[in-house]
């Protein structure tokens, strides 16, 4: 029998994690890859079968959503601050949202990660230790899934569909002459850490090119023997309301 | 030192600026606020350039530790994660740049106060020290140590009056009754100091004693601290000393 649930590093000392049944899985990859539309079909996909599930995402914090805005808009240039106000954020969901979730037994689908926070200030400081000591209190996932993309490619699907947003284009490390160069260098960064982590932490990589039906498919041939495996230890199952159509796909 | 004494832990290596950093910590009602302004208005009376600074302070995350106090919706992770986002933005905004300019930077406690508070709140001692990992190690610390009762009663009969929620740590649940609250929890916080005082060396002040007699020694450690520390002076300084030579005046101290 596996040892149970367990804390990245130096976890919530007030806090013992062995009994979170539910299940965490993680999808990563870097803005523009589609995360959150495959979150959103997984989501139903479970749903139908009757699992409970929640999602959560970066930064949704109720607590710290607008502060993370409002130092976005101005004037927090060092790592140090932006990073420990993403791990805030993180923990108030951690705390309020994922562990109860993962307690009753729901799938909890999160929309990037601790590993975020790492390749973010990794390409910032140059050195992993710090960051990875911060996030000691996260829960280590059941499942990692990594939308992978090469830079070119990515750089094309930010522009068709929001454009490039100064932080996701790493404008305060100046990189570059202007946005498109400085998006190209830090992208490019971003996977090189993203690549090393995938290896380190073992994420199942899918390549983000492929159709949204290939990669549906992919996340959903990994997250189904956990299912299987959680049957047994109580994953929560609410009944399918009245009226639902009978799963068609996905079985 | 004995053989077996472990070696003192810093956060890395002494900064190489060319200022110097020197902060004060101890429990509400120790009496280091009133020692720390003291000696920055005596060092600016012998012409330094003193920065000073104050734990929980930047614009940035007081709003949000005002919202969350106010929902009481903080736990003692994120508690402990927006006092040291506040740090790392007064780090760089306030602390790093006078330093680097060569000026004696005063801070009203520092990450040792994050370690005696999260700890009693129940965050992992070990965690948090790595938290402040990025802090850079001061050039004095001096810690005012007092009982809880000396404390007690100056915070009832100062100006004050009453003892702040979290500073009570009322959110804790210890008692109904604020000052009986106060008590327990910063007496759990002076046991934190005292491992603290030892695992980083921190320079213990009797804060017992008459506030002269406190400053006094206080100067002497701050005077052999300076021994080598070389102020350097702005435009201003050789400016007023241009001016009052227009009256056949020298400048006055």
């Amino acid at each position: 029998m596996a040892k149970g649930r367990q804390y990245f590093g130096d976890g919530l000392a007030y806090l013992n994690p062995s009994d979170l049944k539910g299940k965490l899985i993680v999808i990563e990859g870097t803005d523009g890859v589609g995360r959150s539309t495959h979150i959103e079909l997984l989501q139903e996909w479970l749903e139908v079968q009757g699992y409970g599930v929640i999602t959560t995402g970066w930064t949704r914090s109720s607590l710290m959503s607008k502060t993370i805005e409002s130092a976005k808009q101005g004037n927090i240039l060092d790592h140090w601050s932006l990073s420990l106000l993403y791990a805030t954020d993180f923990a108030d969901r951690l705390e309020h949202q994922i562990i109860p979730a993962l307690r009753s037994g729901f799938i909890v689908l999160a929309d990037r990660y601790i590993y975020t926070a790492f390749a973010r200030d990794t390409v910032r400081s140059g050195e992993p230790t710090w960051i990875r000591d911060v996030f000691g209190f996260a829960l280590v996932p059941d499942l990692v899934c990594y939308l992978r993309i090469d830079a070119d490619t990515l750089a094309l699907r930010v522009l068709e569909s929001n454009g490039m947003d100064y932080w996701e284009s790493g404008m305060d490390l100046r990189l570059g002459a202007d946005l498109y160069d400085s998006f190209k260098k830090y992208q490019t960064l971003m996977i090189e850490e993203f690549d090393k982590m995938a290896e380190e932490f073992k994420f199942e990589v899918v390549d983000a090119r492929k159709s949204l039906e290939e990669i549906q498919e992919f996340l959903r041939s990994k997250i189904q023997p956990m299912l299987k495996d959680g049957r047994n230890r109580g994953l929560a199952r609410v009944p399918v309301p009245v009226g639902t159509p009978a799963p068609t796909e996905g079985s | 030192m004995t053989p077996s004494t472990p070696p003192l832990r810093t956060f890395g290596q002494p900064h190489a600026f060319p200022g110097k950093l020197i902060i004060v910590e101890g429990i509400d009602g120790s009496g280091k606020s009133t020692q720390l302004l003291l000696l920055q208005k005596w060092l600016e009376s012998r012409g330094h350039n003193v920065f000073f600074t104050e734990w929980n302070s930047s614009d940035l995350v007081k709003e949000t530790t005002k919202k969350g106090k106010k929902s009481k919706s903080l736990t003692p992770t994120t508690f402990s994660l927006l006092h040291a986002t506040d740090f790392a933005s007064r780090l760089y905004h306030s602390i790093l740049p006078p330093l680097k300019a060569g000026m004696i930077v005063l801070a009203d406690r520092y990450a040792y106060t994050a370690f005696a508070r999260d700890a009693v709140r129940g965050v992992s001692r070990a965690w948090v020290r790595k938290l402040y990992n990025f802090a850079v190690q001061p050039d004095l610390a001096f810690y005012f140590k007092v009982p809880i009762d000396t404390a007690i009663a100056r915070l009832l009969g100062g100006t004050r009056g009453q003892f702040k929620y979290y500073e009570a740590g009322m959110d804790m649940g210890i008692s109904q009754d604020v000052t009986e609250s106060f008590k327990v929890f910063q007496s759990r916080i002076l046991s934190e100091y005292d491992k603290i005082v030892d695992e980083y060396g921190l320079t213990v002040m009797d804060a017992t004693r008459e506030i002269e007699e406190q400053q006094d020694e206080m100067r002497t450690v701050v005077t052999k601290a300076l021994e080598h520390y070389k102020p350097k002076r702005g435009g201003y300084g050789k400016r007023t000393a241009v001016f009052w030579r227009r009256f056949g005046l020298s400048k006055p101290e």
